[in-house]
């Protein structure tokens, strides 16, 4: 009888000290730290035309509102475009640039240029890795004659490298964003 | 006690008037702790000053018997005697178990039936320590797989989740040791946290009437309880190791226990299992390796009329999940499930590499007891658990070697059971528990799945059995539990306002964040209180030719866990978006059982119907897909309807002769969600086992079993497939995600021999092949069935040396 009385003794002070460390302190945020949700991709033509900048931004995420998508003009017919994307994590307040990363670990990542149909132009990598596959961060893009259509730009993470597209790629879908493109 | 029962044995054993004298009575004697049979037990019919001992299997036979009671006593060197009264009408059937060693710990504490059955009027199943024994380097889920009505929701091959009678996770409760698990045990792709290696006896109760342990078991109950310790001055234990040629692994597993004649006694026992990746007939599934670790110690004093115990138990698992199944969006997705091959194999290894999962669960316990005079035992036990889940994913820059998720959830319980014989025929318990448990959500720079909670739970419960006749008993119960949970949850402003909830708990708020100074996320403080009624009441009846009628109904509430209330975001695993629900009620489920046995010399035969009505059922569907800027998502959004689940499992053996033997199984269980009248998802298939099993106890007792397993097709499932643009070929696109996949048909060979040396001391060597022919298939209950094949053949060798 003693044994179960300090028992239920010991037992009672374990569980009132482990029940009291009752925090009131508020729980810390957190903020998203790989979430991409802005790619712009500027396209500056190599004859003095005007610049283009394509935009998607998505600033909650996989929350329920859908990414918005801009444009900034048509393209020119004939013309050669020098081609960059930035990434921006703009959860975080200055936005954190996610390129860096991105270029950092440039074995692991790969950009793809999908050209619907309908739409004349093409796409050629300006930039490679370290083994001297196409990364895409960097990008030339020729339009052809006027037309109309989409193009897709996708991040692929941890693709196979070398490979012929985004069919043997592989790997996971980082980013994909599809703009409705005029060439004039 | 013990006298009066005896005494009124004896005085209820008139005897009948009757011409048949031709009967026999048959059966065994086992141990009452691990089923184990005891040769040269000795029966003596009173009366009739007829004496058998039991034969190598514990087997005996006593002829020329009339229609009558008779009073049985057994008693065997090792046990108490026991008395036995048997109604003798035509050929009976029996089973005579004994308690192995006098005044064991178990055989007083807590209730005095713990070991007998966890309730009385429903169809339990049990698995012995032999039995657990060929599971030892797979899983509990592994184990459970083998009994009718249970099958498993897996995740590839190493998160094993039990599943009894279609329900799962959050609805099946299991009990190690008297502590009930908690362990995150709501998440799909979580396994258990016990070592089947601990196990001493595995208990199933396929409904929620075993109200002792908790009124929310909606789906069923598991309980798994250490080994048991005698009470003399002994020391013992075994060795034992698997070799697996399957993920060329080894799984090595020791129990050492002493006890002494004053009551005192020790076990320690660990086990330690490594795999590298498994592998389908045809391809390397990457990424399945795992490293489980576990140790245990328990120590105790046992007397008579009180003692206590203490038991910790450290759990350690790390598991990679198939490379191939971490997809991006629906277009990932797409190509996944159009190759027929998974998308990423690598060479064999035995690195485990994101995505992965590493769980620590501790385990402690204390528990005391006293016999208090004339009234009843009451005990008391307090358990603290600690499990902490990591769950690393496929992450970029500075994270990348960082959880996604770490979550550690404490838990302290403490319960007073008090347990008493009324009168002769009524016996009643009653308990009182309480229970507090804190999730804490560590910052791994990715939003919180589960929040960080407290969460209160005081139960309580009575019980009473009534034995109306020597063959027919009662049992009633009712428990009433009483659920706090106070929470502090980020969400998203914009899913806040989209689910209208800025509308709905404009109070949950916590004030200062209202003003943007978390961004894009506000911080709310939801508190939660359910109260939750559960009862059952149930009856068996016995027949006297072997025939038994098992009737149960069982009343349980579960409150909504966590995850069905608070997810809101991208679950990577599933390459979907979860979204819970804030407004959730309790599900009550209504579950009738019927169960007829008929336990022949040779033929035994078991059915059991059941149906389970469940109101406000949870269940979670895709709703609409989303679009982000990593791709479109499908969204499941969780629900509440009503759903309605029946079926049955069937048990039937045969024995043709001393050596040969057959088995059957067949269970069968159809789920419907009746607001929609609709399938529900993820309902285990009809399927079929048929053994043919060769023993010969003279030739160190030899055991070769074949068994075929069929598991058919599921045919009835919710369409649940999207259409997705595909920019590659600029088309619309289906996403099949809810094609069931063939029937499939397995054969698993199975064979063990002893060499013994003395009675407790022999070697036993095991060779088991699961898949023999090497077959690839797909199971509808692997989460991981879209991306590649499950386990081609696999051999285990297992040598086990006792001691």
């Amino acid at each position: 009888m003693k044994n179960v009385k300090i028992l239920a003794i010991v037992i009672l002070a374990t569980l009132s000290l482990a029940s009291c460390s009752d925090d009131d302190d508020l729980p810390e945020v957190v903020n998203e730290e790989e979430v991409t949700t802005t790619m712009t991709v500027t396209l500056v033509p190599d004859n003095d035309g005007t610049t283009v900048t394509l935009k998607t931004q998505d600033l909650d995420g996989d929350g329920p509102v859908e990414p918005t998508i801009s444009i900034s003009g048509d393209l020119v017919a004939g013309v050669t475009y020098n081609g960059s994307i930035e990434l921006l994590n703009e959860t975080e307040s200055p936005a954190e640039d996610i390129t860096e990363e991105v270029k950092e670990e440039d074995l692991d990542h790969q950009f793809f240029f999908t050209v619907g149909s309908g739409l004349d132009i093409t796409t050629a990598y300006s930039d490679f890795d370290s083994e001297d596959n196409p990364l895409g961060i960097e990008f030339t893009l020729t339009t052809g004659t006027a037309s109309a259509g989409l193009l897709t730009f996708t991040l692929r993470h941890e693709p196979t490298k070398p490979n012929t597209g985004l069919e043997d790629a592989g790997g996971e879908t980082d980013i994909e964003a599809i703009f409705d493109i005029v060439v004039e | 006690m013990r006298s009066y029962t005896l005494l009124i044995l004896l005085l209820s054993s008139i005897t009948s008037i009757s011409q048949n004298c031709n009967n026999t009575l048959f059966g065994s004697v086992v141990d009452l702790h691990d089923g184990s049979n005891l040769l040269g037990a000795v029966l003596v019919i009173e009366g009739s000053e007829q004496v058998v001992v039991t034969d190598l299997d514990g087997k005996f036979k006593i002829p020329n018997l009339c229609n009558e009671k008779y009073l049985i006593q057994v008693s065997h060197a090792e046990c108490r005697t026991i008395g036995f009264l048997v109604d003798v009408k035509g050929d009976v059937r029996k089973t005579f178990k004994l308690e192995h060693h006098l005044e064991e710990l178990n055989q007083v504490i807590i209730s005095g039936k713990a070991y007998r059955r966890k309730s009385e009027t429903i169809s339990e199943k049990t698995l012995s320590k032999e039995a657990l024994e060929r599971f030892s380097s797979g899983s509990l889920g592994d184990a459970l797989n083998s009994l009718s009505g249970v099958s498993s929701l897996n995740t590839g091959n190493s998160v094993v989740k039990p599943m009894i009678h279609g329900l799962h996770s959050s609805r099946v409760v299991i009990i190690n040791n008297g502590v009930r698990v908690e362990d995150q045990e709501w998440g799909a792709e979580h396994a258990p946290n016990i070592d089947i290696n601990a196990i001493g006896n595995l208990t199933l109760i396929k409904g929620a009437s075993a109200l002792q342990y908790g009124g929310n078991a909606i789906g069923g109950l598991i309980v798994a309880e250490a080994a048991k310790v005698p009470v003399k001055d002994t020391l013992y234990g075994h060795f034992s190791s698997t070799g697996v040629s399957n993920g060329r692994g080894v799984s090595m597993t020791s129990q050492l226990t002493k006890s002494t004649q004053s009551g005192w006694f020790g076990t320690l026992q660990g086990t330690w299992k490594r795999f590298g990746d498994f592998e389908a007939p045809e391809y390397v599934l990457s990424n399945t390796g795992s490293f489980v670790r576990n140790a245990s110690l328990q120590v105790g004093l046992n007397k008579f009329d009180y003692g206590f115990e203490a038991y910790y138990s450290i759990f350690q698992n790390k598991l990679g999940i198939l490379r191939a199944s971490h997809v991006g969006g629906a277009g990932d997705q797409l190509s996944a499930l159009e190759s027929n091959v998974p998308l990423r194999i690598n060479d064999f290894t035995y690195d485990i590499s994101a995505p992965k999962q590493e769980v620590t669960h501790h385990l402690a316990r204390i528990k005391g007891f006293k016999n208090i005079n004339n009234l009843g035992k009451l005990s008391l036990q307090y358990d603290y658990q600690r499990n902490n889940r990591l769950e690393f994913d496929i992450r970029r820059g500075s994270d990348k070697f960082d959880a996604a998720l770490d979550l550690e959830l404490q838990t302290h319980s403490l319960m007073l059971d008090f347990i008493s014989p009324l009168r002769d025929e009524i016996e009643w318990k009653a308990g009182l528990m309480a229970r507090y448990q804190n999730n804490y959500a560590a910052n791994t720079g990715i939003r919180r799945l589960i929040p960080d909670y407290d969460k209160y739970d005081l139960g309580l419960y009575g019980i009473v059995e009534r034995q109306l006749q020597d063959n027919w008993l009662l049992e009633a119960g009712g428990r009433f539990d009483f659920v706090h949970m106070n929470v502090f949850k980020f969400y998203r402003s914009s899913f806040w306002e989209s689910r209208n909830y800025d509308k709905l708990f404009p109070e949950i708020v916590v004030p200062e964040t209202k003003d943007g100074e978390f961004g894009y996320q506000i911080l709310t403080n939801p508190k939660f209180n359910f109260y939750n009624v559960s009862a059952t009441v149930g009856t068996t009846y016995s027949f006297g030719n072997g025939a038994k009628v098992l009737l149960n109904y069982s009343l349980a509430s579960r409150a909504p866990n966590p995850s069905e209330l608070f997810s809101e975001g991208l679950h990577h695993s599933a390459s979907r978006i979860e979204i819970g629900d804030l407004r959730f009620n309790s599900e009550v489920g209504h579950k009738l059982a019927l169960t007829f046995q008929q336990e022949g010399e040779k033929f035994r035969f078991y059915i059991s119907p059941f149906i389970n009505r469940i109101n406000d059922f949870i269940l979670i569907e895709p709703t609409e897909i989303r679009q982000t800027i990593r791709g479109n998502f499908q969204v499941w959004e969780y629900r509440q309807t009503d759903a309605e689940l029946y079926g049955f499992d069937m048990d039937v053996m045969y024995d043709f002769s001393e050596k040969f033997c057959f088995k059957h199984q067949f269970s069968l269980v159809k789920g419907y969600d009746r607001l929609r009248d609709e399938p529900l998802i993820s309902m285990p298939p009809a399927n079929t086992k048929n053994e043919m099993i060769y023993q010969d106890k003279n030739f160190h007792d030899l055991r070769i079993s074949l068994q075929s397993e069929y598991v058919f097709r599921q045919n009835e499932y919710p369409n649940n497939n999207f259409e997705v643009f595909i920019p590659q070929s600029e088309t619309f696109r289906e996403i099949d995600v809810s094609t069931p996949p063939d029937a499939y048909h397995l054969l698993n060979l199975n064979s063990s021999m002893t060499f013994r040396k003395h009675k407790k001391s022999f070697i036993k060597v095991e060779l088991i092949v699961t898949n023999l022919l090497d077959k690839s298939y797909r199971n509808y209950l692997n989460r991981l069935r879209l991306y590649a094949d499950d386990l081609g053949r696999n051999v285990l060798l297992n040598i086990k040396f006792n001691y």
